[in-house]
Order: structure tokens, then C-alpha cells, then sequence
């Protein structure tokens, strides 16, 4: 425990710890005082001066060392000479601050008037307008006339794109650095600085391609004005015309909380319309970040490809037809056929979807089947995170183990939380075949070839790693999937658990297993009883009823294309007509998880909940209503309303007991504080009052296994080694594709060679050329990259390339 | 040398030999032959071989001496400051000298190097640190041409590198140039330019003394500073004690300029009076005018009307004070009675508003806006009410800036409006 500080504030006692910035002890009083530079999340820096206070601090008598006394018995206080920065000044015991009175009110005044002598006043088309720290506080504290000439004002650039997603208002900024603090060290990307001085000083890009960063749109949030826009939100809405629709990012397995804000609009012919996406703070999740692709990454949502009606298909064409004829046709089918229903469901369905799917499947003498290209959700189940767990309180004599994944790419948010925890002195151990920018601050980071992993973590644990890892106080162990394929990775978790069972790292808070998901609810559908098939054509081969819901397999793999076109019947939910969807006999529009409530269960066993953001586009149902009416139809009770589902699901459900809806929606207070009142303090993210989610139980008692070591592909001379990883704007299983503001950065079907073996097959970077893997050719980009081990070609996941273990692979 | 002869002929504390400008007596000194042969790094060697670290300090404190960069900061005091517990230790020497009407680093570094050197190296072995750097203002190209060329010098005659003198001491300096900053003569944005970053001032606390240079503890001293710490370890505390004043002893390089006969630099035991540097050094005002005000400490000065108390002022930390200013760098700019305040004005701001370097509101803004309407008045376009406004704009960054360069920005204007408030009658 730190030693607690006593102060007085205006007329307010408060008591905090020791080393608390005056600014902070404040907002604990319930006193806002203003800032701009200083940022909760961030070193004060003490640039702007808005927070300047009246300070007193008790007189001591030299001599004695005692506190000089007032005739009345109290401590005679004195103040500075100078106003002082509230953001810099640590509190101390006995101190008074003022900042209530006439002079502080005026400095406040004459901080604010100098900075709007530079500023171009353009509330009524600024993107901040109504949500701006400097227009609130001029409206509190500032000048109600101009001194300044407004024809001496300088003009500059309004529309400096820094990057093709951050827009910069040059008149607008006020050279507080939070941007460029952000990104140098929370985002450990230092891609803008400052250039030039005095008054010249303006913000620029340092790289090439601009603002090169996946934390950029941050910025804009944090920006106490509207200098930084998005190309997403600009000139898009006014902050007070849009509703706040609390949410769960699903574009990874982390879970970040956010708000939708929505706002009804011409251009939707009437309609509501998701404007942008904002961060929803949760200490435990994301604080108040999101990376690019969960901030950008949502228009698929309301995209104008989406399936607006259910269809069969007749005489061979998919025709458009009612719930009711959709519905009797695949309960007709059950009816009559050798019955079976196979369902083969992904992880971007919600807990309760997936729940009502398997209840059908059960009652229908059917089978659950997890679409996923990764396994280990079993062992996560048993020995993942405790409830309780915080990746922000790993800290000094904790360490953590990522295994076979690239988690800048692969879960951002998550290696932004791994990097301060690093920072904090955690000790991160790294083990992956190639360098990824966890490196850069791992305390043990190795190497092994692909196809090796088993041999590289036995190393890894006999080694000094191993004595790190289990002396650990806590111990966290991220596995992932880089070249690894479903039995690969579940090899790899069984090792990882072996270790944490036999280091006594499991059952307690910020101990355990995460598995790096590439979907929001992989590890929701692992918890209720969903399984990867040993062999997914087999399944499909012998399905007689195939109902797969969010999931593209055929999309994914021209043979499950091929199996799916020989379908006895086939059934699918989805958002779009994917190839799966084209195959099928009956087609059925799901409803994107914006447009309804539910939950998702996040690589860290945190159950979130979502709120509907919009009303449900006409003619769309969700997976679990799905469920029921054609439960319903075959006489069978499931439920359709999704918080009883939930309820339903809790009560059979170990791991789950206890929870319900509202037990997912309480919250409890944040440090630091944040509200909508004092935007400036920490920027525009919303404050969390619909939520925190809440961490599954463990249940059972996990016990060592021998992981079983899949083989390796037989070498075939010549060829390389095709190794599946997982980027960030990849297609994201079909979702992002619709995303026109990233369009820039996803990436298309490439290959990634190492210089050496591109020079040798004459291949220059950005070459179009063909690969031969898995008996067929497939036309691929080029990428050299001097990471990539040799004898290495790495195909990222879900761009259509079969790629999903090691293969052998021609150019 | 006609200087001299002055400087010889002055009334109070003659000095009789140049401590710092000692090659105005003797030639060629900036050769290290000649420089060994006038005594030249016998301080040194006597620090390393007899005396330990902490009794070199001791001797600076017992002598007095205060900084010359311009806060006169006791030298002594600051050095004990550096934790013992935290290594390693930086020196740095403060060549930026970019206050305008300073220019006595310069021909210390140019005419007299390796005394500055010595004097560097001294103070290097008092916080027994291993490397040295000098910071030069970007101008300063050649001088750090020629300092780098006596730094090989000495690292041939075997005076710096390793186990120095037979000792276990090892020393290098390595010159640094800067971009050409004002700013960057401030202790901590000058740190932030060595370490190769934008030159912007630092937080304080900490202080450089314990979290510098790549936050190591670092002693930062001005060149003169430096420049005296071999003659007082070579002739002792007591000896340096002899010149200047009981509070401000020593002796000090006054850079003279502005409307006058004879401008330059002079060196003179503190304490010396202005009329003395003006009159008898001097050579008095052009044409015989009268003196209208002085800035003692360039640009950043507070201005002090011209009056016989104050010619008769003497030139120390103590006595200027009373006068409302201070010596800072003792950089003495005189204006006679052609000059105008709102000229003046003109000029001072637009060195401001140019050196600003952005970091904090009040100084950033402050500066542009005061310069705009000192422009505006200096052009005849001014209105009725910008003195006034101008006086409110400085009333306004005062004692709000992140470092002193906002708060030197407005000394000038203030004590120009309030000293001489005819000049700015519309
Ligand atoms: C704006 C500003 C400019 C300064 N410029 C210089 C300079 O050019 N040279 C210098 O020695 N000190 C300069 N200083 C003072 C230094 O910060 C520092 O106090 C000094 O170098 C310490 O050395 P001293 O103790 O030997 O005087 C400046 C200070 C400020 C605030
Ligand atoms: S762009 Fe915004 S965050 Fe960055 S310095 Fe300017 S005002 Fe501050
Ligand atoms: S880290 Fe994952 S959950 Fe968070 S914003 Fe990015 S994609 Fe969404
Ligand atoms: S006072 Fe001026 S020079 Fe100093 S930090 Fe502020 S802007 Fe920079
Ligand atoms: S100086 Fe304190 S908030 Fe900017």
C-alpha cells in the first residue's frame, strides 16, 4: 500500500496516494480541472498551462522541523509565488489548492485566450463542435471579446492527410503533444512529431506510407480539438444528433468495449446509421484504445450486399421467399430425411446463437461442429484465466509466454496491453519462428523452424525460460496459430497447460491459458461444447441436414467447396451470399450482431455483452431465433428472447452459473475517471455504464495430458514451406471487405518470402505469380520480407488461399 | 592594446594580469606549446595527482564562484548536488551563447581554448565523469572546428584518454553543434538537443544535476564559468577572492555593445560600476549624447533608466538587483537617447517570437502576439490603446511559462512601458 496524502481542494479534503498528480486527487473530489496536454493515461508534460492552480503548502520552522502553527492552532500555509501546474505537481501532506478562485479563473481566462488567438473559430463545421474540450472550456472560462485582430490571424492548411485515415487541421491544433505522445508511448509507434518552432510549430507525419500506425484513430480521441479527424467520421454527423449504442468489437478475439453512435439520415433513405465507433472504457479490456481495424472496420455491418430475404432454391436458382416457406423447407427436410442435423458454426455467432443452434442439433440427434482453423478452446475452458484476471495488473516478478503468434497483428490491443505490461516489469517471454514487434520488448525471445514448435518449447521450458515461467508469481500463456493448423495448435495449448498445471499456475486470477482467436466468440462456442471435426470433409460428406452458420468454409477451401456442392442439404445463415451461401439449398439472412442484442465470451473468458444498435433490417433473423422457429415447428421449446436464452444457458452451462444479463451489464468505478463532462480530461471515449462483462468460472479439475504432435508434411524437393499466418486486415472470414476507408491497407492473396529464396526464384517484390499448393494453382502477390525465415512461404489466412497447416508449396 | 590600457588604468580592483582573457598578454596562447609553457594545465595535473575529487569541489565552493551562464548559480554548490549512488556522470560545457549582446564564449573558445578546456576537464574529474561534451550553438561551426582540433591535440600530448597522468582517471569531450536555438542555451532543452531530439525544455523536477543527460546525473556550466576554474585551483580559493565582492567575487567578462565608442568584451572584477565599463572602458556614448537606458543582461533584460545611481551601481548579482534588473550574462547593451522603446520593443519581440520554441501556450502565443502589435506601433500604424494592450499581454504570460525564455520575453516590454511611458504616447 502506498502512503496515503492528505489535501484540501477549494474546500474539499481528500485523501490519495502518495505521488498523485494534484490534477487527479482533484477529479477524485469531484473537481474537474481543465486540461489540454495532460492526459490520465499519460506523463504530464505541462505544455499548456491550462491547468494552473493555487497552491499552499504547510510553512515548516527550520529549526524544528515542525509545522509552524496559526494562533487558532491550525498550520500555517503559505502560498507559491506562481500559479502551478496541477498536471506536474504531486500532491503533498497538508497541501491547500485553489482553483475556484478570481485568479485562477483569470489565468484560465488568459491561457484561453491566447490559444484562440491562433484558432480559427470554426465551431459550426468542426467535427468536435459539442464534444470539444477548448469550446466547452471557452464557454466556461474564456474571453467573451476579442483582443486579437481576427485579420492578423495566420492561416494554415485544413486538410493535411497524415496517413489516408488521419486528417489534420493545422488551425485548428493547439500543440498539446498528446498525439504525439500517444503514438510514441502508448502505441510504440512513433510515426508524427512535431516540426519547426514558437508558432510555427505544427504536427507532421514521419513515415511513409502516413500516420503509418493500427492505433491511429486514437488520436482523433484524445485530440482536445477537432485538428485530427478520421477520414471515417469526417464532416460525417454532429456528436449531439447521434445515439450511443454500448457494444463489443468484433473483429478479434479481445473484446474491446465500444459505443456505435448512430444517427437517422438522409443518405440511409431515413434510416438509422452507424456513424462511427468509439472506444467504451473497460480497465480490464481496452481501457479507452481500439486499433484501426475494430474503429474502421465495421461498415460491413451495414453493408448494401448484405441477404435481405431468405431464398430456396428451385430448379437449381436461389428465388426469394417467406420465413414460413424457408422454415418448412428445412423442417420438412428434417421430417423426412434419415434425420441428423450437422450444425457447423464459427466464432462470430453469439453465446446465445450458438446455445439454441446445439440445442436444436441435440434434439435432432445431430452434431455441433466449430468452424476454426485453431485448436486448444478445450484446455483454455479448463485452465484459461480466472475470474479476476487483468492483464493491467501484471506487473514486477509476473511473467508472460506468447507461443506461435503475432499479436501486433493478430489481437492489437492485447499486444498494447502486454507491452506496458512489460513496461511495468512483467517478463515477456516470446517464442515464434519469425520477429514480430513483441521482441522489442521481450526479456527471452527464440526462434525455432516451422514445424519444430513441439521441440522449441521442451527447449524453452528446460531452459532459462522455463526457470523465469515457473518462478513466476503469475504467469499468463497466449497461444496462437502462426503456421500451426487445428491439431497443431491444440498440441501446442496441451504443452502450454501441461506447464501451467505443473507450475501451479491455474485456478487463480491472472494465471492460465488465452488462446489468440481470430474471432470474437471462438472461445464463447469452446465453452458451450463446440469442436473442431477431426475430418471436416468427412463430417460434410456424411451430413444428411447441414446447417452452417457464420462460416465460409467452401470460401475458404475449394475441396469443402467441392464437399458443400455434394451436399445432401444444405443450409446457411449468414450476412452475405458467400460461397457456402451459394452452394446451399436454403439461404437464411442473419442478423449482424449491431442490429440485436447478446453476448460474446473473449480470448480472456470475459463474457460482454452487446446492445442493438440499430433496428433489425426487415426480413433478418438472428441464429438463435432461427433455432427456435424451427424448433418450434418440429414441436420442440427453445427459447427466442435472448436475455432468457442467456438465463437458459447459464443454468446448464457450468461455467456460466450465476450470470444473466444484468449481472453482465453492472459496472463499478474506473480509474481514471472518466465522464462526459470533462471531455478534455481524457478525451471523447464513453465512459462504461452499460457493463464490464464478467469472467467465467472455472470449473473441473485439469490434469496433464501428452500433447499429440501432429506430422509433418514429407518434404518435396524444391518446394517451400507454405506456412499459414494470421494479419490484421486480412478478409476477417468475408467481413471487412466491405470496408472502403481500409481498403487501402487490407491485404489481397500474397506470398511472403525471404530475400534469399525470392532472388534465387528471380522473384521481385509485388510479382504476380502462381503458387501450386494442394494440387492447384492459385495467383499470388509477391511480398519480400527479410523476417521470414528461409525455406518459409507465408500465405496469410482467410484472403482464399487453402493455407491452413504446413504444406508443401511450388512457384 | 588600447583595451588594456583602460582596463589598467580603471579605479576599483585593478586587475593587473587577465585571468580569463589571458591571451590579450599573451601571444599565441590558443597554441598548446605556449599554453604549457604559461602554466598551462598545471591545475590540472595537480587535481588529478594530489588532490581527490571532493577537495576540488570544496576549493570552487570555498572560492565563490558563481555561474556565468547568466543565473549565477554558486558553481561548488551545484556540483555536490550529483548523487554518488547513480552513474554514470555527464558533463556539459554551455556553449550556445545566444543572448543577443553576448559574445564572451566565443573568444574565450577562439583566443584562449585551452583554458576553457582545462577548466572543463577540472570540473569533469571533480563529478569524476568519464565524458564530456561541449554544446555549441549551430553559428559556432568553426570554433568547434578549432576545439576539436585542440581536443586532438591534447589527446596526442596524452592530457586526455585513459589512466590519465598515471591515474585511474580517464576522460573524452566531444564537441556538439546545435541547430542554432536561443532555447537551447536553456540547460534542459539543451540536453534534449545533445540527446538528438527537438530541443525543447524539460520538466523540472528532476534536475539535471540528478536526471541529465540520458537521464544521468549531469553538471552543466557556462564556458566562462569553466574558464575560470584553473586559475583558482592553481592559485586557490582565497587568491580568486581577492577580486570582486564578498557576495559576487571574481572576476567577469562584460560584453559591451549598443551606443557605444568602444563595444567589445572586458574583463573586470565584479563589482566594477557601470560608468566605469560605459565611460572609462567604453569610451563613453557616440557624439556625446546622453544615455537613455541600459540592458544589462541582453535582450532578456529588464531595462534601468539611465541616472547617476545607477552608472554608479556596481556591476554584481547583488547591487544590479536593487536596480530592479539583473547581471544575468552580463552581456551591457547601452541606448542612448535616439533610441526608441517601441523600436526597441520591435526588435526585442521579434528575437522572441522567433525563439520561442512552441512547447507552452503563454510564450508561444504570447510572444507572436506581442511582436504582432509592437510591429504594428514601431510601423506608426499603432492605435490608442496598444501600449496598453501590450503591457496586458506580458502582464498576461507572466509567471505562467514551462521556462524562463516566456517569462525573459516580457521583462523588456514591461520596464520599457512602465520606465519610459513618453516613448509610447500615440
Ligand atoms: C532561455 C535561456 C537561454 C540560456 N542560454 C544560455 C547560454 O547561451 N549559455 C549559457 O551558458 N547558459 C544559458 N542559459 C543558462 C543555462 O540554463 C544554465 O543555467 C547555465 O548554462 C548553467 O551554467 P552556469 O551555472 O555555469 O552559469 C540560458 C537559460 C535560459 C533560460
Ligand atoms: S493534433 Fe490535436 S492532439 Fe495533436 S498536438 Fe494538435 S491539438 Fe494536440
Ligand atoms: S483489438 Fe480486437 S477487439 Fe480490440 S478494437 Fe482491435 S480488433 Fe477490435
Ligand atoms: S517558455 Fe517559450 S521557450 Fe520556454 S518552453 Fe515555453 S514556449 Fe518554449
Ligand atoms: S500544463 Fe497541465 S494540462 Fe497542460
Amino acid at each position: 500500500m502506498p502512503k496515503l496524502v492528505n489535501l484540501t481542494i477549494n474546500h474539499t479534503r481528500v485523501t490519495v496516494p502518495e505521488g498523485t498528480l494534484i490534477v487527479d486527487a482533484a477529479k477524485e473530489a469531484g473537481i474537474n480541472i481543465p486540461v489540454f496536454c495532460y492526459h490520465p493515461k499519460m506523463e504530464p508534460v505541462g505544455m499548456c498551462r491550462m491547468c494552473l492552480v493555487d497552491v499552499a503548502r504547510p510553512v515548516i520552522d527550520r529549526a524544528t522541523g515542525q509545522p509552524v502553527l496559526e494562533a487558532d492552532g491550525a498550520p500555517k500555509l503559505s502560498f507559491g509565488p506562481k500559479l502551478e501546474t496541477a498536471c506536474t505537481t504531486p500532491v503533498s501532506e497538508g497541501m491547500l489548492v485553489v482553483e475556484d478562485s478570481p485568479k485562477v479563473t483569470a489565468a484560465r481566462k488568459d491561457i484561453l485566450e491566447f490559444l484562440l488567438t491562433s484558432h480559427p473559430l470554426d465551431c459550426p463545421i468542426c467535427d468536435k463542435g459539442g464534444e470539444c474540450p477548448l469550446q466547452n472550456l471557452t464557454l466556461g472560462y474564456g474571453p467573451t471579446e476579442s483582443r486579437f485582430d481576427f485579420a492578423d490571424k495566420l492561416h494554415h492548411a485544413k486538410r493535411v492527410p497524415l496517413g489516408e485515415l488521419i486528417f489534420l487541421d493545422r488551425e485548428r491544433c493547439i500543440q498539446c503533444g498528446r498525439c504525439v505522445r500517444f503514438q510514441e508511448k502508448i502505441a510504440g509507434d512513433p510515426v508524427i512529431g512535431f516540426y519547426q518552432r514558437g508558432r510555427k510549430l505544427e504536427i507532421q507525419t514521419q513515415t511513409q506510407p502516413g500516420f503509418d500506425s493500427i492505433f491511429s484513430g486514437n488520436t482523433s480521441d484524445i485530440c482536445p480539438v477537432g485538428a485530427l479527424t478520421t477520414a471515417d467520421f469526417r464532416f460525417g454527423a454532429r456528436p449531439w444528433e447521434m445515439e450511443a449504442h454500448p457494444s463489443i468489437c468484433a473483429q478479434c478475439a479481445v473484446g474491446c468495449n465500444i459505443v456505435f453512435n448512430t444517427k437517422r439520415e438522409a443518405r440511409s433513405e431515413g434510416g438509422m446509421a452507424i456513424k462511427r465507433v468509439m472506444p467504451r472504457q473497460n480497465e480490464a479490456v481496452n481501457e479507452i484504445w481500439l486499433c484501426d481495424k475494430g474503429r474502421f472496420g465495421y461498415h460491413y455491418l451495414q453493408s448494401g450486399e448484405r441477404l435481405t430475404r431468405p431464398m430456396i432454391r428451385q430448379n437449381g436458382e436461389l428465388v426469394p421467399v417467406s420465413w414460413e416457406t424457408a422454415t418448412d423447407t428445412i423442417v420438412e427436410r428434417l421430417k423426412t430425411g434419415r434425420s441428423g442435423l450437422t450444425v457447423l458454426a464459427g466464432g462470430r455467432l453469439a453465446n446465445e446463437d450458438l446455445f439454441n443452434l446445439k440445442r436444436l442439433a441435440d434434439a435432432e440427434h445431430g452434431k455441433t461442429l466449430f468452424y476454426t482453423h485453431m485448436g486448444g478452446g478445450d484446455l483454455t475452458g479448463q485452465v484459461g484465466l480466472a475470474p479476476g484476471s487483468n492483464l493491467a495488473t501484471l506487473g514486477k516478478g509476473d511473467a508472460v509466454l506468447v507461443v506461435a503468434s503475432d499479436l501486433h497483428e493478430e489481437a492489437p490491443i492485447w499486444w498494447l496491453r502486454l507491452k506496458q505490461a512489460a513496461a511495468r516489469g512483467a517478463s515477456l517471454v516470446v517464442l515464434n519462428p519469425r520477429a514480430t514487434r513483441l521482441d522489442d520488448f521481450a526479456a527471452i525471445s527464440q526462434r525455432y523452424h516451422y514445424g519444430r514448435v513441439m521441440d522449441a518449447l521442451a527447449a524453452l521450458f528446460a531452459g532459462e525460460a522455463g526457470q523465469v515461467l515457473s518462478q513466476a508469481a503469475n504467469l499468463v500463456i497466449f497461444f496462437g496459430s502462426e503456421g500451426l493448423g487445428v491439431d497443431g495448435s491444440q498440441a501446442v495449448a496441451q504443452a502450454c497447460a501441461n506447464l501451467l498445471i505443473r507450475t501451479g499456475h491455474t485456478g487463480r486470477p491472472n494465471n492460465g491459458l488465452v488462446g489468440v482467436w481470430s474471432e470474437p466468440n471462438a472461445q464463447g462456442a469452446w465453452e458451450l461444447g463446440y469442436r473442431p471435426a477431426k475430418n471436416l470433409t468427412a463430417e460434410l460428406a456424411e451430413a444428411h441436414v447441414t446447417l452452417v452458420a457464420g462460416a465460409d468454409p467452401a470460401g475458404d477451401d475449394p475441396a469443402l467447396a467441392e464437399t458443400l456442392q455434394q451436399s445432401e442439404f444444405l443450409v446457411v445463415a449468414d450476412l452475405f451470399m458467400t460461397e457456402t451461401a451459394k452452394r446451399a439449398n436454403v439461404v437464411l439472412p442473419a442478423l449482424p450482431y449491431s442490429e440485436r442484442e447478446g453476448s460474446f465470451t473473449s480470448g480472456e473468458r470475459r463474457v460482454q455483452r452487446f446492445t442493438a444498435a440499430l433496428p433489425p433490417r426487415e426480413k433478418a433473423h438472428t441464429e438463435a431465433m432461427i433455432a427456435a422457429r424451427v424448433a418450434a415447428r418440429l414441436g420442440l421449446k427453445i427459447e427466442e428472447s435472448l436475455p432468457v436464452v442467456f438465463e437458459k444457458l447459464a443454468a446448464e452451462t457450468p461455467a456460466f452459473t450465476g450470470l444473466s444479463f444484468d449481472r453482465l451489464a453492472e459496472t463499478h468505478p474506473q480509474k481514471p475517471l472518466l465522464s462526459r463532462e470533462d471531455l478534455y480530461y481524457s478525451g471523447t471515449a464513453y465512459e462504461n455504464t452499460a457493463g464490464l462483462g464478467c469472467t467465467l468460472a472455472l470449473t473441473g479439475s485439469p490434469a496433464e495430458a501428452e500433447p499429440v504432435t501432429p506430422e509433418l508434411p514429407a518434404p518435396v524437393e524444391n518446394a517451400l514451406l507454405a506456412v499459414p499466418i494470421t494479419r490484421l486486415y486480412d478478409r476477417s472470414s468475408t467481413l471487412v471487405h466491405s470496408s472502403s476507408i481500409l481498403g487501402q491497407r487490407m491485404i489481397g492473396a500474397e506470398v511472403w518470402l525471404n530475400p534469399q529464396d525470392a532472388a534465387e526464384r528471380g522473384l521481385s517484390a509485388g510479382a504476380e505469380i502462381e503458387i501450386h499448393l494442394k494440387s492447384a494453382n492459385w495467383p499470388v502477390k509477391v511480398v519480400i520480407n527479410a523476417d521470414v525465415p528461409a525455406g518459409a512461404a507465408l500465405l496469410p489466412r482467410s484472403v482464399g488461399i487453402p493455407a491452413f497447416e504446413l504444406a508443401a508449396l511450388e512457384i | 592594446m588600447s583595451d588594456m590600457a583602460m582596463l589598467n588604468s580603471g579605479a576599483e580592483n585593478p586587475v593587473d594580469e587577465m585571468v580569463l582573457l589571458r591571451h590579450r598578454n599573451i601571444p599565441d596562447i590558443d597554441q598548446l606549446s605556449v599554453y604549457l609553457s604559461n602554466g598551462g594545465f598545471a591545475a590540472f595535473e595537480k587535481a588529478v595527482r594530489e588532490w581527490a575529487p571532493a577537495k576540488v569541489t570544496e576549493e570552487v565552493k570555498a572560492s565563490g564562484l558563481r555561474g556565468r551562464g547568466g543565473a549565477g548559480f554558486p558553481t561548488g554548490m551545484k556540483w555536490s548536488f550529483l548523487p554518488d549512488k547513480i552513474w554514470p556522470h555527464y558533463v556539459v560545457a554551455n556553449a550556445d551563447e545566444s543572448e543577443p549582446g553576448t559574445f564572451k564564449d566565443r573568444e574565450i573558445m577562439e583566443k584562449n581554448p585551452y583554458q576553457f578546456l582545462e577548466g572543463l576537464m577540472i570540473a569533469a574529474y571533480a563529478v569524476q565523469a568519464g565524458t564530456a561534451y561541449i554544446y555549441l550553438r549551430g553559428e559556432f561551426w568553426p570554433v568547434a572546428q578549432k576545439l576539436d582540433a585542440c581536443i586532438a591535440e591534447l589527446e596526442r600530448a596524452g592530457l586526455l584518454g585513459s589512466n590519465l597522468l598515471g591515474s585511474s582517471y580517464s576522460l573524452r569531450l566531444y564537441t556538439h553543434l546545435g541547430a542554432g536555438a536561443y532555447v537551447c542555451g536553456e540547460e534542459s532543452a539543451l540536453l534534449e538537443s545533445l540527446e538528438g531530439k527537438m530541443g525543447q525544455p524539460r520538466l523540472r523536477p528532476p534536475f539535471p544535476a540528478v536526471a541529465g543527460l540520458y537521464n544521468k546525473p549531469t553538471l552543466i556550466n557556462n564556458v566562462e564559468t569553466l574558464t575560470n576554474l584553473p586559475p583558482i585551483i592553481k592559485n586557490g580559493a582565497a587568491w580568486y577572492r581577492g577580486f570582486g565582492t564578498e557576495k559576487s567575487p571574481g572576476v567577469k567578462i562584460f560584453s559591451l555593445s549598443g551606443r557605444v565608442k568602444r563595444p567589445g568584451n572586458y574583463e573586470l572584477p565584479l563589482g566594477a560600476t557601470f560608468r566605469h565599463l560605459i565611460y572609462d572602458l567604453g569610451g563613453g556614448i557616440p557624439g556625446g549624447r546622453p544615455i537613455k537606458a541600459i540592458m544589462p543582461a541582453g535582450a532578456s533584460s529588464s531595462l534601468i533608466k539611465a541616472s547617476d545611481v545607477a552608472l554608479d551601481t556596481a556591476m554584481d548579482y547583488e547591487a544590479v538587483a536593487t536596480l530592479g534588473s539583473t547581471l544575468g550574462s552580463a552581456s551591457v547593451i547601452v541606448l542612448d537617447d535616439t533610441v526608441n522603446m517601441k523600436w526597441l520593443l520591435q526588435k526585442t519581440l521579434a528575437f522572441f517570437r522567433h525563439e520561442s520554441c512552441g512547447k507552452c501556450t503563454p510564450c508561444r502565443e504570447g510572444t507572436y502576439w506581442m511582436s504582432l502589435i509592437a510591429d504594428r506601433m514601431a510601423s506608426g500604424k499603432g492605435r490608442s490603446d496598444d501600449a496598453a494592450l501590450l503591457g496586458s499581454v506580458a502582464g498576461q504570460i507572466k509567471g505562467k511559462c514551462l521556462c524562463p525564455l516566456g517569462e525573459f520575453s516580457l521583462t523588456a516590454v514591461q520596464t520599457a512601458l512602465s520606465l519610459f511611458p513618453e516613448d509610447f504616447a500615440a
